[in-house]
């Protein structure tokens, strides 16, 4: 086992490296020098050259690459062009904010995909299966920011129960998710972004109840005389390794659509700075911020692998 | 979807008793035909594009016409079915324009990916080892990140623009094109039928062309479909955030993002363009999925 796991870290590291790579070469992909940013409108050609070595523009690419590299796993990822602030300790700040929206939305997403795809998938055919059959085609094809308009429309602006877009007068540095003033911010919001991956989860956690369902050893199982639930808790146990791995690819699809979500919400986490930092060209954020996120989405991936192992030996043995 | 059936041959209900026997094509034509739910939304999804072909034709008014006195107006309001958004324009006829880039963006993209991407499937599954090995991981690398996050990434960075969006959005279907390509591919690479048109001494390009395209295509045609509703879903997302069309250009995630402005005075309006999203991309989804049933061999 001990071996596995070190062989699955082993293949995640040139994944990491390749991502690295990406986020790198995105500087390269804006239109224009990357110098043009931070140089007066008026400077020599002299100038150039002497900030072009200051900042190591002037070496081959590969070796920009390695300084680039050095630079960011001390935690450098350079300043913010907008604010001058570090991009650390904004991509931070905003990534904190990013996890009180996830942390909600995840679970409530997982449980709520699950349960109608395990209830669809037990009775393939009912009308439950139709129902959460139509429900999940509406969830892969609605534009989940278009949802959270809607939802600002019925409930901020026609019911006015609840606000539409923001984290409360206080800001995020006093938000507290006990005192119902703050707290209300967050609902839209969290039921938005759950309904990201629900459709998708719930159709796959159908298809592998329903396939398993039809597995001999099912048929086995009720022969014995064991009770219909009893054969369920089986089929569940035996989907959950597929289940497991949409799951863990949906939370990376969620955390990518936070950004259409939180610029809808006007909420400060890391979507809204990188669709701030899309309209002021704020590229060091932009770079900092996609290399938080999609290392994030790696780690996950490799967790779920690492878990999906844990609950079925036929993964480990293969 | 018709569970009637069970293999690639079907049977006419009302044909004499001496069975006929079906080709492939036929054989899906049969089904699409007998697939209520498909042709219903496939006759939505060719009435959208008759639309945005013939927005010219259709629309009532200039979708660029401006107007200082006429913003913001609510429904039915002096001849503007729709009313008008914040300069004044008659929202009618921009949601009817509003497709065209919609669906290009839609299609487009899905069309660059299925071709590079479907290529470099078929060359890293056929030629395998190395040349495999190469393509596949540098895949991986971009299967790696979300793609709402990749597509923002380089758009983002390439400063947003129609073109660019369409770029950034097929760079984010290459590798799982590439995937569905390359599975397909190595599945047929090793059966005996290879083999043989080796043995009988044919080329490489002549046994890819005549012998694995046929086999990979399928598939690559049917991901394709699904592709594009994610496709469109994904354009107006970026448009919504400012990287996709620019303005004036009228189009869906556009008008939605300049539209939710003005929540408070006109909220149904502010809801209207993302219901044409929301249409489209459904009736896509569910006209890929009955091409998925028709197109699959083992019902």
């Amino acid at each position: 086992m001990l071996r596995y796991i070190a062989h699955r870290i082993l293949l995640a590291v040139p994944i990491a490296l390749g991502v690295s790579v990406v986020c790198f070469s995105l500087v390269y992909l804006a239109p224009g020098d990357p110098l043009q940013t931070i140089l007066p409108s008026d400077a020599t050609a002299d100038m150039v050259a002497q900030i072009k070595h200051a900042y190591g523009f002037d070496r081959p690419l590969p070796v920009q690459y390695l300084l680039w590299l050095g630079h960011v796993l001390t935690g450098d990822f350079g300043a913010s062009i907008s604010t001058r602030r570090p991009v650390i300790l904004e991509v931070t700040g905003a990534l904190s904010n990013t996890f009180i929206l996830t942390s909600f939305a995840i679970p409530l997403a997982f449980i709520m995909g699950y349960t109608m795809g395990a209830l669809a998938g037990c009775f393939p055919g009912r009308v439950v299966d139709r129902l959460v059959t139509g429900a999940a085609v509406v969830g892969v094809s609605l534009p989940n920011y278009w949802l959270g308009i809607v939802l600002v429309i019925v409930f901020a602006v026609q019911l006015m129960v609840l606000p539409a877009t923001g984290m409360g007068p206080k800001g995020s540095a006093e938000f507290s998710l006990l005192r119902w003033s703050d707290a209300q911010y967050l609902v839209l919001p969290v039921i938005t972004l759950a309904m990201i991956p629900v459709g998708i989860i719930a159709r796959t956690t159908r298809a592998a109840v329903a396939e398993v369902l039809n597995q001999d050893f099912v048929t086995t199982l009720r022969a014995k005389g064991l009770s219909e639930f009893a054969v369920i808790r089986h089929v569940l146990k035996n989907s959950a390794p597929q289940v497991l791995a949409v799951m863990g690819l949906q939370f990376g699809y969620l955390m990518g659509g936070s950004i259409l979500i939180e610029t809808v919400f006007t909420w400060p986490g890391s979507g809204f700075m990188l669709s701030k930092a899309i309209i002021n060209r704020d590229i060091p954020v932009l770079q900092g911020t996609i290399l938080f996120l999609s290392m994030i989405f790696v780690a996950t991936n490799l967790v779920v692998d690492l878990l999906q192992s844990l609950i079925d030996p036929r993964i480990r043995r293969s | 979807m018709s569970q009637t059936a069970t293999l690639p041959i079907a049977f006419d209900d009302d044909a004499p008793p001496a069975l006929r026997v079906r080709g492939y094509w036929s054989t899906v034509g049969y089904r699409l035909r007998h697939d209520p739910v498909t042709l219903c939304f496939g006759a939505i999804v060719l009435l959208i594009v008759l639309i945005a072909i013939f927005a010219p034709l259709l629309a009532p008014f200039d979708p660029y016409k401006e107007s200082v006195i006429l913003r913001l107006k609510p429904f039915g309001y002096r001849g503007h079915p729709l009313g008008t958004d914040e300069l004044g324009r008659d929202l009618l006829s921009r949601l009817i324009y509003g497709g065209r880039s919609s669906l290009l963006m839609g299609l487009i993209p899905v069309c660059i990916a299925t071709a590079l991407g479907g290529t470099l499937g078929v060359i890293g599954g056929f030629a395998g080892r190395r040349v495999n090995a190469v393509i596949m991981r540098t895949m991986d690398v971009f299967y790696a990140f979300p793609s709402v996050l990749l597509a923002v990434a380089i758009s983002g960075a390439m400063g947003g623009g129609m073109a660019n969006g369409m770029a950034a959005l097929a760079l984010v279907f290459i590798p799982a094109m590439c995937r569905v390509a390359e599975t397909a591919t190595a599945q047929v690479r090793s059966l005996d039928f290879i083999e043989a048109a080796r043995a009988t001494g044919a080329g490489t390009f002549t046994i890819v062309r005549y012998h694995v395209l046929g086999n990979v295509l399928g598939p690559v045609f049917i991901y394709a479909s699904s592709l594009v509703s994610v496709s469109i879903l994904l354009a107006s997302g970026l448009s919504f955030l400012g990287l996709g069309v620019k303005p004036p250009t009228p189009d869906w995630g556009l008008m939605l993002s300049t539209l939710r402005q003005s929540i408070y005075i006109v909220p149904l309006s502010c809801a209207l363009p993302g219901a044409a999203i929301f249409v489209t991309s459904i009736c896509f989804n569910l006209v890929s999925d009955g091409i998925r049933a028709a197109m699959d061999v083992r019902l």
